[in-house]
């Protein structure tokens, strides 16, 4: 695959300790600020006093981040929302984001304009062949009180397009999963996947899109009933995500839905793994090559990921092993020190253009996996 | 270790998604099962009104005889599966290691699975009480009374999401192929065994591989095969059933509850129908919906449940391997305990005795595994909450009951035995609509007559009576 980037194992080394520099310098910015009484958040300012250790002082480096004890999800229910809002930060048009809330109160995260930075970054890693700057893209997914619909209408707006957008309530899908009215949740996925085709006939020139594993599915499965295939759709980028972006539907999509590698098909597709709290973790580029296998790269130095021990989060395990991952976010909007994501994975060697370690295999914890409704939409 | 491919329409696909089947016991991997992605069975679901047009071209009678020839190589052959091959002693002892059934019942197994494919024909003359096939072909014909008959097929295939834990059910699903209808079958994830070495049966006896498709996959493969099906089976729990209750494109088979109910004219002799009573709740490890989960009387309730308890409380656990193993395991962590918790919770309640308990702990637990050893239980009342349960393994309950009020009270039911020279209750039980197969007299519940339909008749499944008039 002409996409994939290689460096020399001397490379190698000396990206990866460039890198590792530049996430201590960056670890350490983050801690002043989120530390400092003149620019922290009261939630961090408050926290600070429970503390057993001075974090503007003792913080010298990512590695002393491990000194705070595990991020609780649980701090980002209710509110009020503002005490997560950083005094250096004050005044800024603020946003809230929500996670979860299907019932009972969702997960809150405020945000002034980390979204747009998360997308503008990742939008130096899509290639402009696929993704032609100035088109015009397409959002088929979550919407509401999700960052994604505006993050994805930013990365167009940043690229020079402008997104079309439809409507996609995930609350209520997990609801219809729950009751078991799979034929409600039928209707509603031709209920959003006519609205595609309509927005996509109607001559507006749209190249991008975003969409979830199984939308894209669905979406493929509507356009073959009608005699057509993607390609007709005249789309030749596509960024999608979510742990059911396995290496199977990679491939399915790329030698049935697609017709071929993107140099065959002329349409390319890249997996990224990432939440409200993360930013975007990006892949790799995927194909036939390596298995069809998807390897994510945090976006560092704002996120890290480590894959850990099951039992033990303080321990970060061999390259090929699995573990859970845990997430550190370093932004000046927020910071989230060990937070042990719902999900888990295998640790992967840095890449070229990513020299930092990565995860392969993403699914659902398995503490959970048995009890939780993934990939509904 | 074997790898099973995804079948699409005969065709074997890799996928990179893959399950291993591991033994219950050991842990020892099996074989790794490539698992269908929800796309592709929607993709392939497009094309299966070639599976009919490819069935159609052959004539019935040739599909019969190549099926009764399928029922030998079923039974006797060495045949291809996966990248490897399959005796039929590979086959027992990979279905008993995956599934937790005992080696020798997963060997008698094997010939009931023949004897519906060898006796097909008649089968198919009984279930479509005597029309000539060649009406099904075509969709039209003249009766030999003269009369014009029209079966309309509402399906191009019959599509099956199975189970794991009921190596019985394929019987169901064979009639198919000779009605001309293609296959499609989500096999259970821990018994993918007999849906590919039928598929290789059926191959080796002629009969077009690409009319079938094997989706093995997890509840999401399951959906998409019952989302894109016109004509579909599931097994599964009560929930299952109520899920596609009144939904005329899915046949949901769910728990039995199937009983036996003896007539005050015949309870005195009780005895006499021990046996039977044994047999039906005892045999295949009572892992069936045809297992008696209930026997019904309005005396001597507390002798007959003693007198089961006697016969069927002392058995063991022993090795699946052992030729007197009775007792299927529980192959799934947890859900022997969970079952057993419930079992209990039961027991606590006034009237409900559990007569086994003399015989040793019935909640044996290895170290992958667990068992749950024969429990009878008398219920003094219909009304005990445990009267209405049935468990996958030989459990039943023995309820007094005064026979004028068992109809009302039993629930619904599977099978149905009823012993009684009592021509009302014969009646009364001929009428009642919540008893599917009925036995008049001492039948076992689990002795079945392939000739008769199984909770409906597939015909009238996968076909239409209507009308046509010609010109």
């Amino acid at each position: 695959m002409t996409l994939v980037e290689t460096a020399t194992p001397a490379e190698m080394k000396s990206r990866a300790q460039a890198a590792q520099d530049q996430l201590d310098k960056h670890a350490v910015e983050t801690i002043q600020w989120h530390f400092h009484d003149s620019t922290g958040s009261p939630f961090w300012l408050e926290k600070k006093r429970g503390l057993k250790f001075d974090p503007l002082k003792n913080v010298k480096c990512f590695a002393d981040i491990q000194k705070f004890p595990l991020f609780e999800d649980d701090w980002l229910r209710g509110g009020p929302i503002s005490r997560w809002i950083p005094k250096g930060l004050a005044g800024k048009p603020t946003y809230v984001f929500e996670t979860g809330g299907t019932t009972g109160i969702p997960k809150s995260r405020m945000v002034i304009e980390d979204h747009w930075t998360d997308y503008e970054n990742f939008s130096a890693t899509l290639p402009d062949k696929y993704f032609p700057k100035g088109s015009n893209w397409l959002m088929l997914g979550p919407s509401g009180p999700r960052r994604l619909r505006l993050a994805v209408e930013h990365l167009a707006q940043h690229r020079g397009g402008i997104c079309f957008c439809i409507d996609l309530d995930p609350r209520w899908v997990v609801k219809l999963i729950k009751k078991g009215w799979m034929e409600h949740l039928e209707a509603y996925k031709d209920h959003c996947i006519d609205q595609v085709l309509s927005i996509l006939s109607a001559g507006h020139d749209i190249k991008c899109m975003f969409t979830t594993p199984k939308l894209l599915e669905a979406l493929c499965t509507k356009l073959e009933k009608q005699g057509k295939t993607f390609k007709d759709t005249g789309i030749t980028g596509i960024f999608s995500g979510g742990t059911e972006f396995t290496p199977q539907f990679t491939r399915f999509c790329i030698e049935e839905y697609f017709g071929g590698s993107p140099e065959e098909s002329g349409i390319y597709m890249t997996p990224t793994y990432g939440n409200t709290l993360m930013g975007l973790a990006c892949s790799k580029p995927v194909g036939a090559a390596d298995g069809y296998k998807i390897t994510y790269y945090a976006p560092q130095p704002r996120a890290v990921i480590e894959v850990v021990d099951f039992d033990d989060p303080l321990k970060v395990v061999p390259y090929g092993d699995s573990g859970r991952v845990k997430l550190t976010t370093l932004t000046k909007e927020l910071f989230v020190p060990g937070f042990l994501e719902r999900d888990e994975g295998e640790r992967e060697q840095p890449y070229a253009k990513y020299p930092w370690d990565g995860i392969s295999g993403v699914k659902p914890w398995r503490g959970i996996a048995a009890t939780t409704t993934v990939g509904v939409y | 270790m074997l790898n099973l491919p995804v079948l699409r329409w005969g065709k074997p696909y890799d996928s990179l998604d893959k399950d291993t089947v591991t033994h219950f016991a050991t842990g020892e991997p099996i074989a790794k099962v490539s698992q269908a992605n929800r796309g592709l069975i929607e993709r392939d679901m497009r094309s299966a009104h070639k599976a009919r047009e490819i069935l159609r071209a052959i004539p019935v009678a040739d599909l019969i005889s190549r099926i009764k020839k399928a029922a030998d190589l079923y039974e006797s052959a060495t045949l291809p599966m996966g990248d490897g091959q399959q005796s039929p002693e590979d086959f027992a002892r990979q279905q008993s290691s995956s599934t937790g059934l005992p080696e020798h019942m997963c060997r008698m197994n094997m010939p009931k699975n023949s004897f519906v494919l060898r006796n097909i024909d008649k089968i198919l003359d009984c279930l479509t009480r005597g029309l000539d096939l060649n009406i099904l072909t075509k969709g039209y014909g003249v009766e030999s009374r003269g009369v014009t008959v029209s079966y309309q097929a509402q399906a191009p295939v019959l599509c099956a999401v199975l189970p794991s834990n009921s190596p019985g059910v394929h019987t169901l699903w064979l009639p198919a192929i000779p009605l001309q209808l293609g296959l499609v079958l989500k096999p259970g994830p821990q018994e993918p065994w007999t849906p590919y070495r039928m598929h290789a049966a059926f191959t080796a006896a002629g009969i077009p591989g690409e009319v079938w498709s094997i989706f093995p996959g997890g509840p999401e493969a399951g959906a998409a095969v019952l989302a894109t099906a016109s004509r579909a089976m599931i097994f599964g729990g009560t929930a299952t059933v109520e899920q596609y209750k009144g939904n005329p494109r899915v046949q949901a088979h769910g728990p039995g509850f199937s009983k036996i109910l003896i007539g005050d004219d015949e309870v005195d002799n009780w005895e006499k129908h021990l046996d039977l009573m044994c047999e039906s709740i005892y045999i295949n490890s009572g892992r069936g919906c045809i297992n008696c989960s209930g026997i019904w009387a309005s005396r001597h309730t507390n002798e007959i449940a003693t007198a089961i308890a006697d016969r069927l409380g002392p058995i063991e656990v022993k090795p699946p391997t052992d030729p007197q193993a009775g007792l299927a395991a529980f192959t799934i962590p947890g859900q022997a305990k969970a079952v057993w918790g419930m079992i209990e919770t039961d027991l606590k309640e006034s009237g409900v005795t559990d007569l086994t308990s003399k015989y040793g702990p019935r909640l044996v637990e290895a170290e992958r595994c667990a068992y749950i050893r024969p429990t009878i239980v008398h219920c003094d009342t219909p009304e005990a909450a445990i009267a209405k349960k049935e468990y996958m393994f030989p459990f039943s309950t023995v309820v007094k009951c005064p026979q004028g009020e068992m109809l009302a009270k039993i629930g619904p039911t599977l099978v149905g035995t009823i012993i009684t020279s009592d021509e009302k209750f014969k009646a009364e039980c001929t009428e009642a609509t919540h008893i599917d197969r009925l036995n008049l007299g001492p039948l076992p519940t689990t002795r079945l007559n392939w000739l008769q339909p199984h909770e409906g008749n597939i015909i009238d499944f996968l076909f239409r009576n209507r009308a046509l008039q010609t010109a």
